[in-house]
Order: C-alpha cells, then structure tokens, then sequence
C-alpha cells in the first residue's frame, strides 16, 4: 500500500495502533540506558558545604567542644528568650524537665512533659537540630564550640549530663538518653488489625 | 468592605482597571448578561468573584494553612488551596542557583541543576499528601460536639498530579552502595528539615516533584524541586530539596524522633511511621452548613489510603447501625483521594452521618473508640478514626464524637 502528500499523512496518523496489519515495522522503545550522565561530579567541598548533619555514632559531628558552663550564658542570650531561663518553655517547646519515675505513658496522659531529657532519645539529635535550625530568628549561625556548649547545658538542664560535662565528637554520641530504649518499629501492615 | 455593600464608584474604578478589576461589579448580579458584551479574555485567570474558598490558619505564626475540604468537590486541590505546612517559613528560591546533591554511599556523589533533573524521563501521578497530624482536633474533642469544620479537622490533607522524576532513576545514575539501607532528605528552608527515608520506599514510587497540577510547584509546595513520597506522611515529602545523603543506618532528626512519633498506651512510641491508614471523611453536609429544607441530597465526601486503593466506602446515616455503600468516583487511584457519593432523602429527623472506608489491603477504617484502643487517647499522630456529623432536625450540622 502505498500513500502519498497529505492524503498519505492523514492516514498514517488516522491508522494508528493498525500499523502492522500493514506490513509496518514499528520499532519498540529503546531500554533505558545504565545512565543517562547528567548532573556533575560534586567535589569535596561541595559536599562538605551541605552535609551538616549528625548521626547517632557521631558521624558528621564537627570538631571543637563546648561545656556545660560555657552554654550556660550562650543559652541566656540567645535561648532563654523563648525556650525560658531554664528550659522550661515559653513562646517555644519546653526543653527541660523529666517526668515522675521517667514515666512514658503519653499516649494515656497528657499532663506528662516532653522535652529533650524525657522523649528524645538521641543526643546527637539535639547537637543536629540546634546547629542547623537555631536560634529561630538567625537559625545556623552558631559556631560548632557554641552548640557543644549548649547541648552540654541543655542536657545539665534536664539532669542527663553533670555540670563538668564537656560534650565533642567523642563524648556526646557516648551520651545515653533516658528515652533510648522507648521507641518501637512501625508494625501497621495494613489488613484488618488496627494497631 | 464586603462584597455586598461595594459603592458604586468603587464599582466603576473596579470595572476600567484592566486585569487589577477582577472583582465583580455588585451591580452585575442584576445585570442581564445576554444584553452587554463580558469582559475579553486574560492572561491569568482568576475563580469568579462569587467563589471565595480560602486556607485556613489557626495560629499566629501560620505554620500550617488548611485546605477547605467542604467548599471543594471532585479530588484534585486546586494548587493555591493545597494545605501548607513548614517549620521556617516558605523560602524563596531561584530555580536559576537550585541544585540537588546526591552524595553519600554512591559510587558518583552528583549535583542536578533543575533543567538536568527535568531531562530525565519524568512522569506524572496524581496522589494525596495528608500530614500524619491531621485530625488531631476531630481525635481529642472534649465536648460531645463542635462547631468544627471539615478544614478545621481534616484540612492537612491534598490531591495533586505531581510530575517529576523517579528518585529511584536518580539513584540508578548515581550508583547506590548495595550495602545502602536509608537516605537522608534535607530542605533548604530556615529550619533546613531533614527526614530519613528507608531504601524501600525510595526505590519503589517515591518521585523528585517539580510539577503540580500541569504548572511548576507552588512555593508553599516545595518550589521548584520536592520529594514526593505517595501515601507516606506529609512531613516525610521534604520541600525546597537540596540534598540527599544515602547511608546504611537512619540519621534520627529531630522531626523523627521528637516529633512525628506516636506514643502507644504500653509506655513506648512508635518510631517511622511513614504509611497513612485509610480514612474517609464527608464533606457535604458538614459545619457550618445547615440543611436547607427537608428532601433528597448527596452526601459526599473524600476517602484515601496510604496503603493503595480505596475498595469500599460506607455510610451510615444512623450512627453507625445500619450501613450502605456510596459510589465511588472513577478514576480510583492507589494513595489518591476518591471521592464518594450517596443520594440522601432527609426527613427532618436528627441524623448521625459516618463514612467508612476499606481499603485494598482489607483495612477498614477504626471507630474512634477503636483507635483509642490501639493507641491511647493522647496519641500524637494518625488520627484516623471515623468522623461523625450530628445533624438536628432544625437543619444544623455539627461535629461529634471524640476520644474524650
């Protein structure tokens, strides 16, 4: 069969999915390829620029330390204003204050607190959060020694490290917080238990 | 100055000021509009002046804006009502200095500027995001009921079509370590959010979003690149994305180990708990409506599982005694918002209207006191127990029920 001009067009696109009742080979999509080489390298200082996270083992802690009496007046200034003068909350979360025999019972009862001493269980977590989203009006601007030193204050506040604490790469990932063994892997599988 | 008592100067300045004159003259609602040529067309389009649907913040600080469930019918959210959420504020970037890092356990730690991400093969699928904090009102109601509203409930939840690219071709390009288990999703607004997501989800329909509803993401959305992680948490889909780091172990930010975790009455809390269970919730009637005269209706609504597809939705107009299927609106997609119907002939009794929803896995949505069983009454998150309208027999419509 044999079309021509315009007339041929038309029925080429009219006919589609029919091709090959035609005799017409249509050619199957080419398989993706292992990679299709966009985007760039990134160099080390690249990465080095964004990766500001820190993991439970101390992975991406930076260097330097920090003291519990050092945070203290690092958390005065630029803390206490919405966290309190002791962490016991005001415009922002509570940080400070642990519950009645370390009770974890907050799905039953709401008058239990939640602060970093009794619901979180990694320290790293609070070195992590502060050096990336505090202080909420200049969040990211503290020095690595600054958040050590507030990390060690925050936890003397809550009763999980003594006042001579001295928190660093090596020592802080050491620290075990009394909401560690608290939390459980999701076991929802759907089907027709609700748990 | 509301609509209604617009003078007629204001009329007139309104009616030659171009494309800034989008508000309809008060006096047009008198005007027969086969008698005067309508205004020609625009470059943007804008809702007629008569529909007014609005988010809805309940804090001073508007982190969180709700979607008005009630005034809105079919599935899709238009892009300008889908809720916000965000812990520092929407950041303005540039798409022209974007770039996403993959870095990490990868054999080629990358940077994808925008237009690199959109040449890889994209595609599009329409899902709901709902934050696993939705509800929270509806859950812990400590009267019998509320002047409450489906957006004062429920308005954390949304259907968009998302486009974007499958993070799992992403991380093909880049060489993920089979030894990687967890990857570390990070944003770059003030509160720099991070999420740790499992491999499995990653690699099964997570998507790199940079398109909502045919056009670039909204700002509040995440412009211009998101994760979009279908029937998972909303908080988990992190905005404005600037890095991913793959690992073999969970990084335990601080929105998922202080926040986003949910207490159990045994003493312990549930950890990544990413899946949204199946929920239903009608919409029409609900509050603030109040039924207009006895006779038929429809009852609608909105129900949706993390989980897959919606089977079956069921209402009760008696509080639960008696049951009866709604239809359910084609197309009926996995981890999407479905809309369902029932025609309904009100008499004038007091009524008590429920929906509940099953879904593909056999899930069927729980009874509040059944929720409260399974997770005590001041769980955090996943409130996804059955809602309850009052209807009295003067017509007025209220929220019922609660785990108080």
């Amino acid at each position: 069969m044999r079309f021509s001009g315009f007339a041929g067009f038309v029925g080429f696109v009219c006919l589609g999915g029919s091709l090959i009742g035609f005799g017409v080979s249509v050619a199957a999509q080419a398989p993706a390829p292992a990679h299709y080489g966009l985007g760039r390298a990134a160099t080390p200082d690249e990465i080095k620029a964004r990766d500001i996270d820190a993991r439970p083992d101390g992975h991406g802690l930076p260097p330097g330390k920090g003291s519990v009496r050092e945070g203290a007046p690092i958390y005065a200034a630029k803390c206490a204003g919405c966290h309190g003068a002791k962490g016991e909350g005001a415009s922002a979360d509570r940080l400070a204050g642990r519950n009645s025999g370390d009770s974890f019972a907050y799905a039953m009862d709401p008058k239990l607190v939640r602060t970093v001493g009794s619901y979180w269980p990694y320290a790293t977590t609070l070195f992590d959060y502060t050096s990336r989203a505090m202080p909420f009006p200049r969040p990211g601007t503290l020095t690595a020694d600054e958040t050590y030193a507030l990390v060690a204050y925050i936890l003397f506040l809550n009763d999980v490290v003594k006042e001579d604490a001295v928190m660093d790469a090596a020592s802080l990932p050491k620290v075990v917080m009394p909401a560690h063994d608290k939390f459980v892997l999701d076991n929802r599988t759907g089907g027709k238990t609700v748990k | 100055m509301k609509s209604s008592r617009i003078s007629r100067r204001h009329v007139l300045v309104a009616g030659s000021a171009g494309v800034a004159g989008l508000a309809l003259p008060a006096s047009a609602q008198n005007q027969d509009t086969t008698k005067v040529q309508g205004p020609p067309g625009r470059d943007v389009g804008a809702r007629s002046p008569f529909e007014k649907p609005a988010r809805m913040a309940f804090s001073p600080a508007r982190t969180a804006t709700f979607t008005p469930l009630q005034d809105l019918d079919g599935i899709i959210t238009p892009a300008d009502l889908h809720f916000e959420r965000h812990h520092g504020g929407v950041p303005a970037v540039d798409p022209q200095q974007y770039s996403l890092l993959i870095h990490g356990m990868v054999d080629r730690p990358t940077i994808f500027t925008l237009a690199e991400l959109k040449r890889f093969p994209g595609t599009s699928i329409i899902r709901f995001i709902e934050c696993s904090g939705n509800g929270g009102r509806a859950y812990r109601l400590t009267t019998p009921t509320a002047d409450l509203s489906p957006q004062q409930t429920d308005g954390l939840t949304s259907t968009s079509e998302w486009t974007g690219v499958r993070l799992a071709t992403l991380l093909r390009e880049v060489g993920v370590s089979p030894k990687a288990r967890w990857l570390l999703a990070e944003g770059m607004d003030a509160a720099v959010m991070t999420r740790s997501i499992p491999m499995s989800i990653a690699n099964d329909d997570a998507l790199i979003a940079y398109g909502q509803n045919g056009e670039a993401l909204r700002p509040e959305q995440g412009y211009p690149v998101r994760l979009m992680l279908p029937g998972v948490e909303g908080n988990a889909s992190v905005k404005w994305l600037r890095r991913i780091e793959v690992a073999d172990q969970p990084f335990m930010t601080r929105e998922e180990t202080s926040k986003y975790t949910d207490p159990l009455p045994d003493g312990t809390a549930r950890i990544f708990s990413f899946v949204m269970d199946a929920k239903s919730l009608i919409t029409e009637p609900s509050f603030p409506d109040r039924l207009d005269g006895h006779g038929w209706r429809e009852i609608r609504g909105l129900a949706w599982s993390g989980r897959g597809k919606i089977v079956r939705v069921e209402v009760s107009i008696d509080g639960g005694k008696q049951w009866q299927n709604a239809s359910l609106d084609e197309p009926v997609l996995p981890k999407c918002h479905t809309r369902f119907r029932l025609p309904w002939e009100w008499k004038g009794q007091e009524a008590v209207l429920m929906s509940r929803a099953t879904d593909e896995t056999g899930y069927v949505q729980p009874t509040t006191a059944e929720l409260v069983k399974a997770r005590g009454p001041n769980t955090q998150y996943h409130f996804n127990n059955i809602r309850e309208w009052l209807i009295a027999a003067d017509g007025t419509v209220k929220l019922k029920g609660g785990a108080a």
